[in-house]
Order: C-alpha cells, then structure tokens, then sequence
C-alpha cells in the first residue's frame, strides 16, 4: 500500500462504486489513450527507515567543514536556539497563504512584526512579506523603477555576481536598458557612474558593503541618482546594517538585501529571503504581498493580506510582478532571530564579524608576500592576494577541515563572522604558514 | 494578543554572542549608523510564548482537512523534514567545490532524472524558487528558442480566461503580449477560439491540464497540435499535476516545456506562503537555453554545467535546496507504485466528494472530475443571499480551511474544492456533512451565514479600510 | 437602476463627462461603475499637463479586490486632479457625479460619447 494514502484498497473499492466506478482507472476514463503513459522507469518505493538512511549516506558524501571562511553571498552566523524552535511549529510550516484572515492571525501578525524590523533595520518606511532571495529583491527593484518614460538602470560592477546575474536576466526580459559600471580600486567607478546616468535613468544600483566586503561611497552614488531624478537602489547585508550607516540615512529610495545571514542555514544556496523596503511614495509599486493592520467588525485589531490590487491575481498580465508563493517561514526565521539577538545583540554579530576580518586581514599582513587588493575600508570580506597560488592554500586548509576564502581574480576572498573566533583565526594563520 | 513591539521592556533581552575576542575593530565615523534601532528587548521566555499564541490563531494541515483548491494542501510527511534538517545538507555553502558537495549535487540530479521522467522532460532545472518563478523561466525558455531561430515577432502568449493570474503577469515579466482566449464550458480550450487566435506572431500557449475547473481537457493533442503548427510552443503549468503523476506525462500531452511546484504535487510544506520550489522541465531542443548551473552526472561524479546558450540565472546559486531535499525523499519513498496511487486517490476523493455534494450545490461543469471540483454558488446567492465567501467563512467555524473562494473567475461564486489524497474516508464525509448542513442553513438563516464566522480568533477584517489607510508597521 | 443624470455625455466604458461654463471637461465615473467597483480604496491619478486622448485609460481605480482602467471621454491636456481623492477615495462611492477625477483643457470629445438615453440602453444591457 502506497505511503501517506489513508483508504485501504477496499474502502477505495467502496467509495469507487459509490460513484458508479469500479476501478481507479475508470477515473481517468475521459483521457485520450495516445495520452496516457506506457511506462515510467521510477524505483520502487521504500520504507521510512530505508529512505532516511539513503538520505542520510547523500548527506554524509558532503565535506562537512568545521570552520568557514569564505561568505561571498552566504554567511555562517550563529543560529540562536529559539530560532529553529520556534520555525519548526507544525502550524507554521504547514500552513497555506494567509488568504483566510480569521485563521491565519499568527502567521499574518509575525509577518507584520517582520515588515516593522525591516523598516526599522532599513531606516525605509514600507516593506513586502519578502521574496525569493536578494538577488530576485535588486532584480524586482529595478522593474519597480522603470516605466515608459525612464528605462535605463544602471548597476555597479562591484555587486554580487550572482546578483548581477540575475539583474541581466532580468532586464534583458523587460528589454531595460542595463549599463554595468566599472570599478575602482575594488569600488564602484564613480566617475564612469556620473557619466552612465542621465535624464532616461531610472535607477542606480550599489551594494555596500560590495562583493569585496568594501564600504561603498554611497553618498556619491546617491547624489548622481538624484541629480537626475533616478531612483537610488542599496543592495547590503543585514548585519553591517545594524551597525553601518543604513539606507535611510544615505537617503536611499529602495534598500534590498539578502536575509540569509539573519538566522537561516547556508543550506547550499536556499531557501533564503529576498529582502525589500522602500520610501511610501513607492509604496504601490512594492511587489509581492504586504500584510496591513486593521479592525474586524468588533474593533478588535487585525491583520490582513492588503494593498492586493498590486497583485497578479487581480491585476494579471498588467501586474508588474508575477510573485505569488514567496518565502514566508525564511521570513519568520529573520524575525525570530531579530528578536532574540535585540539590536545589541545584532550589532554585536556585526561588531565581532568585522572585527574579526580585521584581526584576521592583520595576521595575514604579518606574513611575508600577502597584500591587501585594494585600499579601502571593508566590513567582514577582504580580497588578499598571496606569495602562493590560492588553491594551494585552500588545499591545506580543506585538509584541516577548514574552508578557504573564494578565489577572486587570483586572490582570496575571506569573510570572517562572530564564528570565526581568534582561536580559528589564528590556527588558519598557522596552517597557511606550512605552505608558505 | 500583543505584538513582538508590545511586550518589548527595556532592559530585558538575551546573551547569545560572547564577547569580542580580538581588539574591536571601529571604522570611521561616518560609516557608522547613528539611526535608532527598536528591535524587542524580550527574554527567550517570552518570545517563545509569544510564537506558541501565534502559533494557535494559524491553521496549520494537522488542525483539520485543507481543501483549497489549486493549492494541493496534502499531509506533509515528517520524514521529508528529518532529511532536509540533516547538516550535511543544511552546513553546506554553496561556493565549494563540486567534490565537496558530491551528496548535494546527487540530491539535484536524482531529484531531475525523477521528475523529468514523470513529466516526459529530458532535461531540468531546479534554480526557480516557487511556481511563478518557473512559469517565468518556462516563458524565458520559449523566448530564447525563437530568438536564437531569429523569429522575432513570435511576441504573443495565449492564455485561456480561466488561467491562473500568475500566468498572464509571467508572461508581462518575459517581455510578451498576452492574447485572452475564452475557455469553454468545461474549463477547456475552445479550439475555434484558439484556431482564430493563433498566428505567425504566436510564441506559445501558457496551459494547465487538469484544467482550473478540475476537468482533463479531452481536445489536449489537438490544442498542442494546433500550436505547434502555427509554430508556437507549448507551455504546461504544473499547478494540477496532483491529478496525473505516475499515469500521464505532460510530455506526451505535447508539451514543449513545464514547471513543477514542489509545493504542491511533492508535499513539501506551504511555510505560510514559502518556501516553495518551482523546477523547470523541458525537451532536448529546450535545454540548451536552461538557466546555469545545471547538474550532471559524469561517470560516478556529480557536476554543474552552464548549459551553451543559457538565458542567465533567475536566481542566486541553485534555488531553494532544501524544499528539493524534501521532494526527492518523497518521491523516494513512494515510489512508482505509491506515487500513481496518491495521484489515483486524490482523483478519487474530489469524485467521491462531488457526488455527495451535487445534489446541494451547483457544479461548474460535468459529473466525473479529476482531484478538484468547483462549485458555482450563484443560484444559491441569488435565492438566498449567501455568497461563497460566507460559506467559506462559515466552514471556519466547523474546523474547516475553506476551499478556494471566487476562482477561477469564470464561475462568478466558486468555491474550488480539492481534498487530496492524505484525507481519509471518515474526513470527506464529515467535509460533506458539514457543507450539505451549510447548504440547508443557507435557506433557513441566511443572516447567520453572512455574518461568520463566530468562533475565531477575530470576526470577517475590514479590508476595505485597511487598502483605503495602509497601515503597515508598527507605530513605536 | 443605477442613477443616469440627463445633462451628461457618457462612454459604453461607464464613463461621463460634463463640459464646463469654461470650456473644460470634468470626466468621472458613473454610479453604475462606482457600485460595480464596490468599496473604492485608491485612485492613481495623473498630473496636471499631461496628455490625455479620447478612448485611451488615463487613470486607474482599486477597490480590495479588482482594478479598472478610467478612459478618456476627450483629447486635450490635463488641467487639473482632484487631489481630494487621494486621501478620501470613497467620495468616489459617495457621490460619482460630484467626484470629477481630473478636468481636461483643449478639449476634443470623443465621437464615441452617448448622451443619457444612449448610455441608459447600455446599462439595460449591462444588467441583464
């Protein structure tokens, strides 16, 4: 008997000639035979204990790394324990959509309580229930910024590759007209963005800190947008939000992020969570839902799926985005974590991360052969080029059970959070010797 | 019940971090945030009481039977979830080598060979994050395949009226026009209609079969055939494969390309809205065009290829991972036999279901579906002034998720049922017995009906105020 | 029967428009139109000085659950939105004929424009 299907095979024998049928396939009377499938070469089902184990050997093929030291758009922080706690309640994981206000308060109050910490985070006034990663969030602010009249965006070359990859999907699809900047010194080319923008811009879009962990000059980028009534666009990273000017501050219209870093597993790539806020007059641009506070018809306070005349399901091929299912529980999770760490908390994360990137970029220093890429400022990731070949390092380290930085244009990328303690700092410093 | 804001007491709050171990690094002055930062001071006490009263006002599958239809809310089995929690899975970062990863990268490919060989595909990619984010990459991989051809005025995607909104506002974000055709009394394509509506300028049909109103459409090789002669391709929206895995393949329904949603057909969970996975299959002509990386397998060794003439990403790395971990475990478990079988019975709970409930309420179409079933409430409203939304809400207040309201909109009061296969007999008929009793108060307390539900958390919200003055944070 | 006032032009799309002792046209939408919408819960206008044509949608209408397109009775410019409806759409609801969305200068009406009688066939039809 098949897994999960509840009916024995007589009670479906029962049901079937309760409606006139005596077999399963009468059911499927009305399909065309040329339709129906001749065979499917598809494994025999297993018992639970069988297939755990099998799932279990896959995972166990992974390198299980003990230390991480490389970031580059997925961090290892530490993961409260009240996180998965509270993300693994049954009501929560299982449930549908909040479409049905009256029994989804829960999940629409914590989406609520969500959209306040990224506004607060941001220092932005409205922000959606999330979507799908933060490479999607930059991808959809831009079509947020763009219409008829201003079409152009342009993004800066030291953004996330990954993102950027998306970015050109993207645009490409919409026909936006994308120019990618170039950079300097590892920063975004300021000069070259002033020349790139102009009256037909409709967006600029920067990511601080930017794939090399460096603290852009945003007020820069910021001025050129606005000069040119275009919108500004910040990509960043949550944690060096608490911490680091946040996008309020710098004046931003749109702030995007990937919440990744705020409580969820690196989990090879997903899920994770596609953050988005923005000022209010772009409020009804936002796409994906947005969960708003009002009364029932008692005056009791509640919450409900709002603002949906935004949406696909109403607004079809006029919407302006497509979004439905979006990554709700990711969302939950970031908002768990928040609470539980507080703003000391977080700014702690982002104080110890930082911190332990420069320690780390100073022992390197120490040794001989390693210099820093490029000279600015930088949060937790810092491109280092060294006397020996980046793989050979990597190696050696990957023997030790220890993730090596990303090798970036012939350096080494490494990201250090409040996981990398100095012990593990200074243990990596001492390994990377051996090869020198 | 208080917000995460409101039980906020300064002073209070919880030591997860050490203490920094190196010499604190401080940057400039002006990189520093000088904004406010109000995020809850609140003891681990506290938070976790507060997610267990939010956690009772949230209907979850094991509060009682789910059938909203279109949303395949099947039992999520928990084994699917001790295998995404594994951390080989969970610790891996997904900027290692390929050797390093050689149980994750197996996870993909295994979860690939198996879907496409359910949907008659060769080849796929796991890269789109839930179904509307696969009908977009679907859309993209029509795009390519005429502009690479240099047809470049294949602009035009149809789509029938009963279509969900995702289909023609993913046809807006792939850059094409969206031609409306008008869907016939079973939900179905109205071939006239579709013949009159192709051309030289068509790229392709957007279609879901199972069609919304839960009917296979009978005419699918000739709408195929028809588009594939005007030379457009095909697009299946997977949203009702629940009804067919395991007995027909979209493949061989003529399709050109699909997506999956996990989320769905494969019974990983909802999350409340997501996670979700939406995979994208397609035929060998197709593949090439493939979102990068695309896993393979070489010899005994899994890899990523960026497949020749790739549209790009459609998103970061190789999407949501772990919703596939749980798919695969799934699949694994039931199996060929098991899976036509839970495909099986999701058609027959929805028949069994529809004919207890055909003498009560209206059909939208025919007596035999297949695992979803709408009903057309508009003669009952015209009589008695209850609406589908009000049986909806009074379906809150006997345990019930209510089935799907006011879709597809070609029924202008439908309530779209679909039980899955996970409910037992005992669960249809009581689902039964409660809506042939709504049925009945429909006639005799239409006021009461109207003004459900009584016994929840809050009473029916006003939605109008809450678009009309949006108020969406909270106010410190 | 929704209410058709006589000294108004009206489009099939439930528009109206009333041409002003100043040579402007104030364009709304009709009570049949406001009721089908139901509760109005936001009205993205245009602005002042821009281009408008007869046939074409200028503005757009939510209410919770649908969005429509407002099209234009006339060709001209924008001269003036009623910014009233911005904070209080449901003025909309309250009073369509006294809710004008924008006035149109320089002004040519459409030739699609029905007067009352015309419009009144429409809604027959509409409501059967």
């Amino acid at each position: 008997m098949a897994r999960y299907v509840v009916s024995t095979k007589e009670e479906q024998l029962e049901m079937l000639r309760a409606i006139g049928m005596e077999s399963l396939d009468d059911l499927y009377r009305d399909v065309p035979e040329e339709a129906k499938a001749k065979s499917f070469d598809i494994p025999s089902g297993m018992s639970e204990m069988e297939v755990r184990a099998f799932m279990e050997s896959l995972a166990e093929k992974n390198t299980r790394f003990k230390k991480i030291f490389r970031g580059a758009g997925a961090y290892r922080h530490y993961i409260p324990s009240i996180v998965k706690s509270v993300v693994n309640k049954e009501e929560f994981v299982t449930a549908y959509t909040p479409y049905q206000a009256e029994i989804s308060q829960g999940v629409l109050q914590s989406i609520f309580e969500y959209q306040t910490q990224m506004c607060e985070l941001t220092g932005l006034d409205v922000s959606n229930a999330s979507v799908y990663d933060g490479a999607v969030a930059a991808a959809e602010a831009i079509m947020m910024a763009v219409d008829r009249r201003k079409n152009r965006a342009v993004v800066s070359g030291a953004v996330n590759p990954e993102m950027l990859e998306v970015i050109k999907t993207y645009c490409e699809s919409r026909d936006v007209d994308l120019v990618i900047t170039g950079t300097s010194d590892g920063k975004t080319d300021m000069e070259e963005l002033k020349a790139s923008v102009g009256a037909d811009t409709a967006c600029v879009l920067i990511q601080s800190p930017n794939f090399f962990g460096l603290i852009e000059d945003v007020e820069d980028a910021v001025a050129i947008a606005h000069e040119s009534k275009a919108k500004f666009i910040l990509s960043s990273n949550p944690i060096a939000m608490a911490y680091l000017k946040n996008a309020g501050e710098y004046d931003a219209d749109i702030c995007v992020m990937e919440g990744q870093p705020l409580g969820l597993d690196v989990a090879f790539g997903g899920p994770y969570l596609g953050i988005m806020t923005c000022r209010e007059a772009l409020m009804r641009k936002l796409p994906g839902r947005i969960v708003g506070q009002t009364a029932d018809h008692d005056g009791k306070r509640a919450f409900v799926l709002t603002l949906q005349a935004r949406e696909q399901h109403i607004r079809r091929e006029k919407a302006s985005s497509n979004i439905c299912s979006n990554e709700a529980l990711c969302a939950m999770t970031a908002s768990v974590y928040l609470a539980a760490m507080g703003r000391n908390g977080l700014v702690q994360a982002a104080k110890n991360s930082m911190s332990h990137a420069h320690y780390l970029a100073s022992r390197l220093l120490e040794l001989p052969g390693f210099s820093m890429r490029y000279g600015g400022e930088f949060f937790h990731e810092f491109l280092i080029d060294a006397p020996v070949a980046p793989k050979v390092i990597e190696d050696k380290l990957r023997e030790k059970g220890i993730l090596s930085g990303l090798e970036v244009d012939g350096g080494i990328l490494f990201c250090t959070t409040e996981m990398n303690t100095k012990a593990d700092i200074d243990e990596l410093v001492e390994i990377i010797k051996e090869v020198l | 019940m208080k917000l995460l804001f409101e039980r906020s007491i300064s002073g209070r709050g919880q030591e997860i971090l050490p203490a920094c171990d190196v010499k604190e690094y401080v940057p400039a002055d002006r990189y520093l945030r000088k904004a406010d930062l109000r995020l809850p001071e609140i003891s681990e006490v506290d938070l976790s009481r507060h997610y267990t009263e939010l956690m009772k006002q949230v209907h979850g599958v094991n509060d009682g039977p789910y059938p909203l239809g279109s949303c395949t809310m099947k039992y999520n089995p928990k084994v699917d979830e001790d295998a995404a929690a594994l951390p080989g899975f969970t610790g891996l970062h997904p900027l290692v080598r390929e050797e390093d990863a050689q149980g994750s990268l197996e996870v993909m490919y295994r979860a690939k060979e198996l879907l496409c060989e359910l949907t008659g595909m060769d080849d796929m990619t796991l890269q789109p994050a839930a179904g509307a984010h696969g009908e977009y990459t679907g859309l993209l991989l029509i795009r390519k395949y005429h502009k690479e051809r240099n047809d470049l005025k294949r602009k035009n995607i149809i789509v029938p009226d009963s279509a969900h909104g995702t289909n023609p506002a993913s046809a807006t974000m792939a850059g094409f026009n969206v031609i409306n055709v008008k869907s016939n009394d079973e939900g179905g394509i109205d071939l006239d209609e579709l013949r009159k509506a192709v051309n030289d300028e068509t790229a392709g049909l957007m279609l879901t079969n199972p069609n919304t109103l839960g009917i296979f459409d009978k005419n699918i090789l000739e709408v195929t055939r028809i588009i594939h002669e005007a030379g457009g391709l095909c697009y299946y929206d997977g949203a009702n494969l629940n009804a067919i895995v395991g007995r027909i393949k979209p493949g061989d329904m003529g399709f050109d390309c699909i997506h999956l949603n996990l989320h769905k057909t494969f019974a990983t969970p909802h999350g409340g809205g997501g996670p979700g996975s939406g995979p994208v299959g397609c035929k060998d002509f197709l593949k090439g065009y493939l979102p990068g990386p695309v896993v393979v397998k070489d010899g005994n060794t899994f890899g990523f290829i960026r497949p020749e003439k790739s549209m790009g990403q459609v998103r970061s790395f190789f999407g949501n991972f772990l919703v596939v971990v749980k798919a695969l475990t799934y699949i694994l478990t039931l199996g060929a036999e098991g899976l036509k079988e839970a495909s099986s019975n999701a058609v027959l709970n929805a028949n069994y279901m529809m004919h207890r409930l055909k003498d009560y309420y209206d059909m939208a179409s025919g007596d035999i579906c297949m695992h979803e079933f709408v009903m057309d409430l508009s003669r009952m409203k015209a009589e008695t002034g209850v609406s589908a939304m009000d049986i909806a809400k009074a379906s809150l207040d006997r345990g019930i998720h209510p089935p799907t309201m006011y879709f597809p909109l070609i029924v202008h009061e439908a309530l779209m049922v679909e039980p899955t296969e996970t409910e037992s007999r005992e669960t249809l008929d009581m689902m039964c017995e409660i809506f042939i009793d709504l049925a009945k108060k429909a006639k005799e307390d239409p006021a009461y009906l109207n003004g459900a539900p009584y016994t929840k958390p809050i009473g029916r919200p006003d939605e109008v105020t809450a678009a009309r003055n949006p108020v969406l944070k909270y106010s410190f | 029967m929704s209410e058709v006032l006589k000294e108004l032009k009206y489009l099939e799309s439930h528009e109206w428009a009333r041409v002003e002792d100043d040579g402007k046209v104030s364009v709304g939408i009709t009570d049949f139109a406001q009721h089908a919408l139901g509760d109005i819960v936001y009205v993205d206008l245009p602005e002042a000085g821009d281009e408008v044509t007869a046939g074409e949608s200028f503005c757009e209408i939510e209410s919770v659950k649908s969005v429509s397109g407002v099209y234009s009775p006339a060709t001209g410019t924008v001269a003036e939105v009623n910014e009233a409806l911005l904070d209080s759409p449901e003025l909309i609801n309250e009073d369509p004929y006294g809710s004008w969305l924008i006035k149109i200068e320089n002004a040519e009406l459409s030739d699609a424009l029905l007067d009352s009688e015309g419009y009144e066939a429409v809604l027959e039809n509409e409501e059967q």
